[in-house]
């Protein structure tokens, strides 16, 4: 990851989707903090570079991916699925990550780096639970204290992941503000970092907030993209499939998976986020399509806004695609046209959920299945090579996933 | 210059703050709030903007947030009342809100709203010095617009000799590192954080926020600083009492 990453950082040409000194990807992202937590931010900022890339740090962390999470994960051609594509459909099977899904490749870093800069408590927001877990678990395995903040909705609906973060040794806080859900945790987890701005490290779970976070989450994530790179010029004698499919909800996930072909524009990206009931219903959670710009939790991007700007709360029968922005790099990627972003509902994920089970013998995170979903959307090239990340592991969603069998019958 | 700077330079001591969210408790209590406050002795005004996702405040505003916010107020209505309270009061009024309600509402148009409405200083805690620099400061201007900035016991000497340097109404001085609300007591740390900057002989007015309830937190602040403001106990108040008797939450802080 270094070696590749250094090459672009050093490079005098700016790179077209890397960010300005100011965190800018085009119009979107920078910094629009409270003064209160200029000093935090700024101590991020001026290290996070410094140390991702030291020796030490460099070394400890591919070590704890290896070792740890289980990397690299497999690039597994899903063959049926091709032969139904007349294509080659090939799963970044990050699903196999422990924990069960990619978000612990960020946590492993930040946890580092916060343990770098010498802080004691981490503070973490989460809508599913999965970031919540991750980070529960690498503060177990750093030996550091460790508060999620949830909403008290979420608590309700994913009873499961708060049973493993307590069980990993992490305090769950239920936020209890506004909508009781994601956005309300991070303004939550916000608002305590605020509180204690000297000795706690604020972990967060996507490639939102405030610069450097977006860069920073991004970076982490990026070793994603890098294996693909490897493992396609392995399996296919070229580093370059046509298209990288991924879902966005803060879109941590789809950025790891675009971030070495950002500067590739022969490489499709295609960003799938939740439609809900429908992109139309009133009921949604595709940000591209119904938000506009404005700031959320410290960064300009698109978010689903009344015409007051009052944040919107969104909708998605999955709770890791329900946020009301999209990190910014992803903003600039819907704006420039550098990304397609397609939609899918829940019923059509549900129904990709089924049929990659089916035939795959997977049971994808439903967040991963709308990935899945947009597959029939696109026009797949007869021949064509297609990356599918598959972010996270369905257990979590059994629940939900049996509901919908019972209905099926 | 404004009415607020005026004041400001002829009044150094114990300036008195009042801040509620518009709207709240009732959608329409807006303007019996500000003629009472400006009847009772406050020296300014702070006009809450009620918004979905306050950040920067504890759960007292978050609250008297999304009451006003239920009750349908919204920054149309939110002018509309300034508009009518404007020639009946002669209390300076600030506006707080956070950035993206004024994005949304468009810059321009905020600006002119305000200006129409008398309102000449405002503050956005979420937009940073540096973005206010790049892109309000001239805006603002052009309005006859204050900016004003917080500071805390984390902000550097540096940058607080910068942000006063910006400053053409008051710093907002943070009492303590956390979010709004109500604690009771001044404690020593918050103290010296007060003599602390005020040894660094600031041409900005300042004045604290975040923990003055009552005549014992606002005669401590104002002993070390210029004025303080009071956010959270008053809308502890109004929850209570509702509109009745301002009068005498404004004599149990200045003690009159």
């Amino acid at each position: 990851m270094s070696e590749m990453l250094k090459e672009q950082t050093n490079t005098n040409e700016q790179p077209k989707f890397q960010p300005t000194n100011e965190g800018y990807y085009g119009q979107f992202g920078g910094a629009f903090i409270p003064e209160l937590l200029f000093p935090n931010v700024k101590e991020l900022e001026d290290n996070y570079l410094s140390i991702i890339y030291s020796e030490a740090f460099q070394k400890e962390y591919k070590y704890l991916l290896d070792q740890y999470v289980g990397r690299p994960t497999p690039l597994y051609l899903a063959k049926r699925l091709s032969e139904k594509y007349k294509a080659s459909i090939y799963l970044k099977r990050e699903d196999l990550c422990h924990t069960g899904a990619h978000k612990v490749n960020n946590t492993i870093g930040q946890i580092l780096l916060a343990k770098h800069l010498g802080k004691k408590r981490i503070i973490a927001e989460t809508g599913a639970g999965q970031h919540g877990v991750a980070t529960a678990t690498v503060c177990a395995l750093m030996g550091l204290e460790c508060i999620v903040f949830m909403g008290e909705v979420d608590i309700e609906r994913q009873a499961p992941n708060v049973a493993r973060m307590k069980m990993l040794g992490a305090s769950v806080v239920p936020a209890k503000s506004g909508s009781k859900t994601l956005k309300d945790a991070t303004n939550e987890a916000i608002r305590d970092w605020i509180g204690n701005p000297t000795d706690t490290y604020y972990l967060i779970g996507s490639v939102v907030g405030p610069h450097p976070y977006p860069d920073m989450v991004a970076r982490l994530q990026a070793v994603i993209s890098e294996e693909i790179k490897a493992q396609l010029l392995e399996q296919t004698g070229k580093e370059n499939p046509d298209a990288i499919v991924a879902c966005v909800g803060g879109g941590s996930n789809a950025a790891g998976a675009f971030y070495h072909y950002l500067e590739e524009e022969s490489v499709a990206l295609v960003a799938v986020e939740a439609a809900g009931l429908g992109v139309d219903s009133g009921e949604s959670a595709a940000t591209s399509q119904l938000g506009e710009v404005g700031v959320i939790h410290g960064s300009k991007t698109i978010l689903m806004q009344d015409e007051y700007g009052q944040i919107v709360e969104p909708y998605s029968i999955s709770a890791g695609l329900d946020y009301p922005g999209v990190g910014p790099l992803h903003a600039y990627l819907y704006e420039s046209k550098r990304a397609t972003f397609l939609n899918a509902t829940d019923q059509e994920a549900l129904d990709a959920g089924y049929e990659l089970s089916r035939t795959e013998g997977i049971i994808p995170a439903l967040e991963t299945a709308h990935a899945l979903a947009a597959l029939e959307k696109m026009d797949i090239k007869e021949g064509s090579v297609i990356v599918v990340n598959l972010s996270g592991r369905g257990d979590k969603d059994l629940e939900t996933y049996i509901t919908h069998l019972k209905e099926e019958k | 210059m404004s009415v607020l700077i005026e004041l400001l330079k002829e009044k150094q001591n114990r300036l008195c703050s009042v801040f509620f969210s518009a709207g709240f408790p009732q959608r329409d209590d807006t303007v019996k709030i500000i003629k009472d406050l400006d009847a009772n002795g406050v020296d300014f005004i702070e006009v809450g903007l009620p918004y979905s996702d306050p950040l920067a405040d504890g759960t007292t505003i978050q609250y008297s947030s999304s009451v006003a916010l239920q009750n349908g107020i919204n920054l149309d209505v939110i002018f509309e009342q300034l508009e009518a309270v404007k020639d009946q009061v002669s209390t300076p009024l600030v506006l707080m809100g956070y950035l993206n309600q004024v994005l949304k509402y468009g810059e321009q148009k905020f600006c002119q709203r305000c200006k129409e409405c008398g309102i000449e200083t405002v503050i956005l805690p979420d937009l940073p010095m540096i973005e206010y620099e790049n892109h309000y400061r001239a805006l603002f201007a052009s309005y006859g617009i204050s900016n004003v900035f917080l500071i805390t016991p984390q902000t550097s000497d540096k940058r607080i000799r910068k942000i006063d340097a910006l400053s053409d109404a008051f710093i907002y001085v943070v009492a303590s590192s956390s979010i709004t609300g109500a604690k009771g007591e001044i404690s020593e740390e918050q103290i010296n954080y007060f003599k602390r900057i005020k040894a660094m002989e600031l041409s900005s007015p300042l004045i604290v926020g975040f923990g003055i309830s009552n005549q014992s937190t606002f005669d401590t602040a104002c002993s070390y600083m210029n004025g303080a403001i009071i956010g959270s106990a008053f809308i502890n108040f109004l929850d209570k009492n509702g509109t009745h008797s301002i009068d005498a939450f404004t004599k149990n802080i200045l003690g009159e």
